[in-house]
């Protein structure tokens, strides 16, 4: 710790962990809250609408909460990566000045009337600012997507003699194949975790045989989205990101699966425990040739095992990265299971009697919150040891000029801060559910 | 090019100090004007739907900073890093204070959080002021970059100042007692009863005392960085921002005798809108001047991007911010008008 470098890894990592617990339900929320709007209009029926204000004042919350967390990302830039700012600001700085130009103000301005609009807009206008918030929301998303694809996978830039990077073309950095894959397979994880969340609310009030009605509604809508993101997050999007990485961060693929040796019909391992030091994977049980194909398509072809590359160019905590990226899998792997039972139940008409779906709906919410930081653990620890691939190492990037100790302080500050704000969202939340939805006054 | 792009995030800034400046102003009198929770509710849903869109120009602003130059943003929050942290810190709990406030119906939970936004409100105010107030002194810039600045050092302005010194702290309370008036404005043009009366009577006084402060700002310039003050009067287009600050503040003492809520508020944006762009138009063309050796300096052109990309971007802004004057509009038409203590605000 004698320049800090851990201490500005660790505040950036917590900070960007707890900030994106919010931003991932908000996201689908937003989604979600449009569809409620439109079906209480095209269906004449006020229950959509009463659901819709409900999960309004969640989002509300959840919003704030991404927003006061938000800012010290983009702060933490300059603060704590000034080295990596000076290097890439004029690349990097174009998504994030992009984000706060074109998605803010849309989404801040029309929160503001669709919170407090509903009597004075009107039915239609406050749906038109609902889709209005879903868009802006998603295009927050997508420039910050830009930002991190950068980071992943550098296109439409160049190096200039003065040693920083220089934007080249802007079409191409913007619309980097890096960047549709991973917004399309992280909107569909918002959506999952949005889906789960509205139906455990729905869940919730039909074990305790409150807001029938609103139950019901909760239920349907959860768990049809929750199905059909659940399975767009494995296929195609998650395969596509996955091909991405196998095609520009080979080592990343390798470390992720724990495979050290190459060689044709590689292994798919279900479970494992990576052993770094002896060079391979203990008590694990793999699937022959799946990898192979997963990766490209055959079971014949060859895969490059960690053992490949020099070790230098490892990503710095592969059993970390392995655990992330199983974890992920794993989860969305049941996330298909428990929403195709609860579809089954569904359709038959079956599910608000089956109470132990209904347990298992309930307590399922926090798990999509786990796969999505797991997923993001991945993409970042899978990018180490760069902050931009193949152009800039990690060990380079934090500020030199900043002592260390304040690094210490101020992560520590975060920790006690977020800490004693996640209690509260978390109380503030639990009384929101518990007062359910409500007419319009 | 980048004299554009120097003049864009100046205008970004000082339409930021106007925008989130009233509700920085309504936190910093928020507990002398509102005394029971339902005045108090009232304050807060009259900045409810909008102090958010605000705040966001403070992130629009830094990540154009960022794109167009970035060495000033690198070098400049690191150096302030400490300071930095506690303007985030203050930011998170007076953003959640309006949020949390609301929900809980308990007067002990309400007078906490009411409490945390004034106080963070007030804080922040000092901390803006004073954080211009750097940027026209000057800070300790060497060859290799800004060290860690210290909060504070011998509170004297010199070749190895802190943070806050007599300068920029008196700037600091200059900035203070400006947003509160601003904030007591714009209460006098959006609220009614009690709550406009006493926000009317405390602008009174705070303009009052914004005009000494202004002469004593001016003179401690003069007296600190007589390089920023004379490069105003050698620009006369500098002077336009100048008979602007002037006109805000005839107008802010002028139309509240007269009943005209909505043209005093205005007068007290023009009046901030003035002051941000004198300081700035004064300090052309540095971003960061070094108190060591002028050469050190960060200025707009040895610290601008490439070409290519300020051009895109000048495209793709002036789009963008086009579409946002037409949401601002849109939000403040659909707003207008008094605000009380309505049930179903949220607030």
């Amino acid at each position: 710790m004698s320049d800090g470098l851990p201490w500005h890894r660790i505040q950036f990592a917590f900070s960007i962990t707890f900030h994106y617990l919010f931003p991932q339900l908000t996201m689908g929320l937003a989604l979600l809250i449009v569809v409620f709007k439109s079906l209480a209009l095209r269906l004449r029926d006020e229950s959509y609408n009463e659901v819709a204000r409900f999960w309004g004042r969640i989002f509300a919350l959840n919003f704030a909460m991404g927003v006061v967390t938000g800012i010290p990302m983009e702060f933490q830039f300059g603060t704590n990566w000034a080295r990596f700012s000076r290097f890439s600001g004029e690349v990097i700085g174009q998504a994030l000045a992009l984000e706060g130009v074109f998605a803010f103000f849309l989404e801040s301005t029309f929160l503001g009337l669709f919170l407090f609009g509903e009597r004075r807009l009107g039915p239609r206008r406050h749906l038109a600012a609902a889709v209005a918030l879903a868009l802006g929301s998603w295009l927050s998303g997508y420039f910050i997507i830009v930002a991190n694809a950068f980071m992943q996978h550098p296109v439409g830039y160049r190096l200039g003699e003065d040693g920083v990077l220089h934007l080249e073309s802007f079409s191409a950095y913007v619309f980097n194949p890096w960047a549709l894959w991973q917004f399309a397979h992280n909107m569909a994880a918002s959506l999952v975790t949005a889906s789960f969340a509205v139906a455990a609310v729905g869940a919730y009030w039909s074990l305790m045989g409150s807001h029938a009605r609103h139950a019901a509604i909760c239920l349907r809508t959860g768990v049809v989205a929750g199905l059909a993101s659940s399975i767009l997050v494995a296929f195609p999007t998650g395969d596509g990101q996955g091909k991405m990485v196998t095609k520009h961060q080979p080592v990343t693929l390798a470390a992720m699966e724990g495979l050290f040796d190459s060689g044709p019909d590689a292994e798919l391992a279900i479970i494992g425990q990576p052993n770094v030091a002896a060079r391979r994977l203990e008590n694990p049980i793999v699937v022959p040739g799946v990898l192979s194909f997963l990766a490209y398509g055959t079971f014949g072809s060859t895969v490059h095992g960690l053992n490949d590359f020099p070790a230098r160019e490892w990503p710095d905590n592969v059993e970390l990265l392995y655990y992330s990226y199983h974890i992920m899998v794993g989860l969305g792997t049941l996330f298909i299971l428990v929403m195709g039972i609860s579809a089954v139940l569904l359709r038959r008409d079956r599910l608000a009697r089956t109470r132990p779906m209904l347990w298992v709906l309930m307590l399922a919410f926090p798990f999509p919150y786990i796969a999505t930081t797991a997923g993001w653990w991945t993409a970042e620890m899978g990018r180490q040891p760069w902050i931009i691939h193949g152009l800039m190492r990690t060990a380079n990037a934090h500020s030199q000029l900043v002592n260390p100790g304040d690094v210490v302080f101020t992560t520590l500050g975060f920790a006690g801060l977020y800490l004693l704000l996640g209690m509260l969202f978390v109380v503030q939340v639990l009384k929101e559910i518990d007062r359910g939805p409500a007419a319009l006054h | 090019m980048e004299t554009v792009w120097f003049a864009i995030v100046s205008a970004m800034l000082a339409v930021y100090a106007v925008l989130d400046g009233f509700d920085f102003g309504v936190g910093v009198i928020h507990r002398l004007v509102a005394r029971t929770d339902e005045e108090r509710r009232t304050v807060l849903a009259a900045i409810g739907p909008v102090w958010d869109g605000n705040e966001v120009w403070l992130i629009a602003a830094g990540a154009v900073l960022f794109m167009a130059f970035p060495r000033v943003y690198a070098t400049a929050f690191s150096g302030f890093y400490m300071a930095l942290m506690i303007v985030l810190w203050l930011l998170i709990l007076r953003g959640v204070a309006i949020e949390f406030r609301s929900h809980q119906d308990h007067p002990l939970w309400r007078e906490f959080w009411d409490t945390v936004f004034s106080l963070a409100s007030v804080l922040l105010a000092v901390v803006f002021g004073t954080t211009l107030g750097n940027l026209v002194r000057g800070v300790p810039l060497g060859k290799d970059g800004l060290p860690g600045m210290p909060l504070f050092t011998n509170f004297r302005p010199g070749r190895e100042p802190g943070i806050l010194d007599w300068y920029t702290g008196l700037v600091g309370l200059f900035t203070l007692v400006a947003l509160a008036g601003h904030g007591a404005l714009y209460l006098v043009w959006r609220t009614t009863g009690p709550v406009r009366e006493r926000s009317l009577a405390f602008a009174r006084t705070a303009w009052k005392a914004v005009i000494v402060l202004w002469i004593a700002a001016t003179a401690a310039t003069a007296l600190v960085q007589p390089d920023a003050f004379f490069n105003l009067v050698a620009r006369p287009w500098a002077l336009v921002f100048v008979a602007l600050s002037v006109a805000g503040i005839w107008g802010a003492f002028r139309f509240p005798r007269r009943g005209q809520e909505l043209a005093a508020f205005l007068s007290s944006c023009v009046f901030l809108l003035g002051m941000v762009a004198t300081a700035l138009a004064g300090n052309y063309p540095f971003w960061l001047r070094s108190t060591l050796d002028p050469s050190y300096s960060l200025t707009a052109a040895n610290t601008a991007s490439a070409r290519y990309g300020m051009g895109v971007a000048l495209a793709w802004w002036a789009v963008g911010i086009a579409l946002t004057a037409g949401y601002l509009t849109y939000l403040f038409r659909s707003m207008r008008g008094k605000v009380g203590a309505d049930p179903t605000a949220g607030y």
